[in-house]
């Protein structure tokens, strides 16, 4: 992989200078600035020079938000039936086989329990790597078991999505994935157990349509983008183009759609206080 | 979506249009009969029902008190325009947050007086607009499949026409869901999932094939509880029959769950949906 890709207008960078920097550097998309790759990680993946927020993937956020990066997963074994033999330009089955060759994991989603600052907590958590971290029939039922363990241990519930919506390729029942959820929080609900929703970038469609946006606190990373239609589709259909910022965190946060916009830095310190209000 | 080969599936040329996509053209007849065409020949003493108490009145979505066959019966349903100016009015059926919001505001209505609801889907899909962003859009249906799923009141639905995602969704979460006939429910549009994986919206007769959404694919992948028979040709040939046939199957569904108390609703409601989507484990 290049260290940065080239882009319009800007000179690229010798073959020579290519091959000694391999890896070590990366260019902020947001500053455009060449950062250190080491600073970037010790920045929790986030640009020191411009706050701007890296995608990571689920492993990393577990990572970051579980203590001393122990946690025992669940529900890794299950795997998509391809219920409806859906073929695009590849069969599904074979995309969900490239799927979990390049993420190592089943489907989209990790399911953790672990400690946020010594409380335990139930994480699930989206890998956006896997097919756009669309959800299926998989991902719908590890999450409403994730919910259920919460409801059942009374251990708070984070779910952290990362997802372009539901999964085309599992038809409707992707969409029938959204009720299921759904009624599992209403459980939670009314067991009076918390449960965090971190949007991070990108979360739109069916993700935000159900779950994501029913989290006692909805909280995001800054700049993320957090819709339900794509702003292609928007765009399309209104046939003008759209503000500036508009379905980033910080637009949400405005119409008062969500609770908080938190930095990454300081996301696990924040999600260990509002427990303490819920629980303590 | 993932990057994709250059070689696209060689599909054969069919002489007839596929049954999925016969079945979208009838999802979407200029003649369908829409919500109220059903309403005005099922429902007496129907009154509407305005307003989400926030924002405004969403035309799009229609909600009502009623009589039917015996009993008071909370309507709630999308609706569609006929002509240019009505569809305008309507929206083309596309609800709003308010809309959504009003939908829930006469369900819970419903349910503290103790009455049965009954739901109408019909809609391309939630409206995609600035505006409906800006007022919450994915609160607003994530909103409604929670509260739904705890109504202790029977709740009976149907997808009369086109049950566009979420956007149906968010009126879905019944104790018994039915289609129509010749109704389509699905994920995605056939014409954007067209766009999507084959780069091309006008190869949306094989998206349609694709995504299974007639009323039999559903019926077999256990997401719903029954078919409604149309007239011969499709409802738009005899609306008043088509009327009839649907009114038979509400009474039925509604004296399945006449006998079970709230909670038992609510775990029925749970149980259903719960089992939903097969997995390897
Ligand atoms: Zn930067």
């Amino acid at each position: 992989m290049a260290w940065f890709k080239r882009e319009s207008g800007e000179l690229d960078t010798s073959g020579e200078k290519k091959v000694r920097t391999e890896g070590l550097w990366v260019k902020c998309e947001s500053c455009r600035q060449i950062i250190w790759k080491k600073d970037l990680e010790d920045n929790m993946n986030v640009c020191p020079k411009c706050d701007k927020h890296f995608r990571i993937d689920a492993r990393t956020r577990l990572a970051q938000l579980l203590d001393d990066n122990q946690y025992e997963t669940f529900d890794g074994n299950i795997s998509s039936t391809d219920p409806l033999k859906f073929v695009d330009l590849m069969p599904y089955s074979s995309r969900l086989k490239q799927a979990q060759k390049d993420t190592g994991l089943k489907d989209a989603i990790i399911n953790s329990q672990g400690k946020l600052l010594g409380r335990p907590v139930v994480a699930s958590v989206m890998e956006y790597a896997f097919i756009g971290g669309s959800m299926g029939a998989v991902v719908g039922e590890a999450i409403t078991r994730a919910v259920e363990r919460a409801a059942d241990t009374r251990m708070p519930l984070i779910i952290v999505s990362a997802s372009g919506g539901a999964r085309m390729m599992e038809g409707v029942i992707s969409l029938m994935q959204l009720a299921k959820i759904s009624a599992a929080l209403a459980r939670l609900d009314e067991a009076k157990v918390p449960f965090i929703s971190l949007l991070t970038d990108p979360t739109t469609g069916g993700v935000t349509a159900s779950f994501a946006m029913l989290g006692d606190l909805n909280i995001a990373e800054p700049g993320a983008l957090i819709g339900f239609a794509g702003p292609r589709v928007i765009e399309q259909t209104i046939r003008q183009k759209l503000p500036e910022g508009f379905q980033r965190s910080e637009f949400l946060l405005k119409h008062g759609m969500l609770d908080a916009v938190v930095p990454r830095l300081e996301m696990k310190a924040y999600i260990s206080t509002a427990l303490k209000f819920f629980v303590d | 979506m993932d990057s994709d080969a250059n070689v696209a599936v060689p599909v054969e040329e069919a002489a007839e249009a596929h049954p999925a996509w016969r079945r979208v053209q009838l999802a979407r007849h200029p003649k369908r009969p829409h919500s109220l065409d059903y309403i005005q020949r099922l429902v007496t003493d129907f009154q509407e029902i305005h307003g989400d108490r926030n924002f405004g009145d969403d035309p799009a979505i229609v909600a009502g008190l009623g009589q039917f066959e015996g009993r008071a019966v909370m309507w709630v349903a999308e609706q569609k325009g006929r002509d240019t100016k009505q569809k305008l009015y309507r929206n083309f059926g596309m609800p709003k947050p308010e809309g959504y919001r009003k939908a829930l505001r006469a369900m819970q209505l419903a349910a503290k007086f103790g009455r049965p609801i009954i739901t109408l889907l019909d809609t391309p899909g939630a409206y995609p607009g600035i505006d409906a962003e800006e007022r919450g859009q994915a609160e607003a249906i994530a909103r409604n499949l929670r509260e739904m799923a705890r109504l202790p009141v029977p709740v009976v639905v149907v997808c009369i026409g086109e049950g566009g995602s979420g956007g149906a969704l968010a009126l879905g979460v019944g104790n018994t869901v039915l289609m129509l006939e010749n109704a389509v429910y699905s994920v995605i549009s056939p014409e954007s999932c067209a766009s999507i994986i084959y780069r091309d919206s006008g190869k949306a007769e094989q998206a349609a094939a694709a995504l299974r959404l007639a009323a039999e694919d559903l019926l077999s992948l256990g997401l719903i509880d029954g078919i409604v028979p149309e007239p011969p040709g499709g409802a738009q040939e005899d609306p008043a029959a088509a009327a009839e046939f649907l009114r038979g199957h509400l009474v039925l569904r509604l004296d399945e769950l006449a006998g079970m108390s709230g909670d038992q609703l609510v775990n029925h409601r749970y149980a259903k949906f719960r089992k939903m989507g097969n997995f390897f484990a």
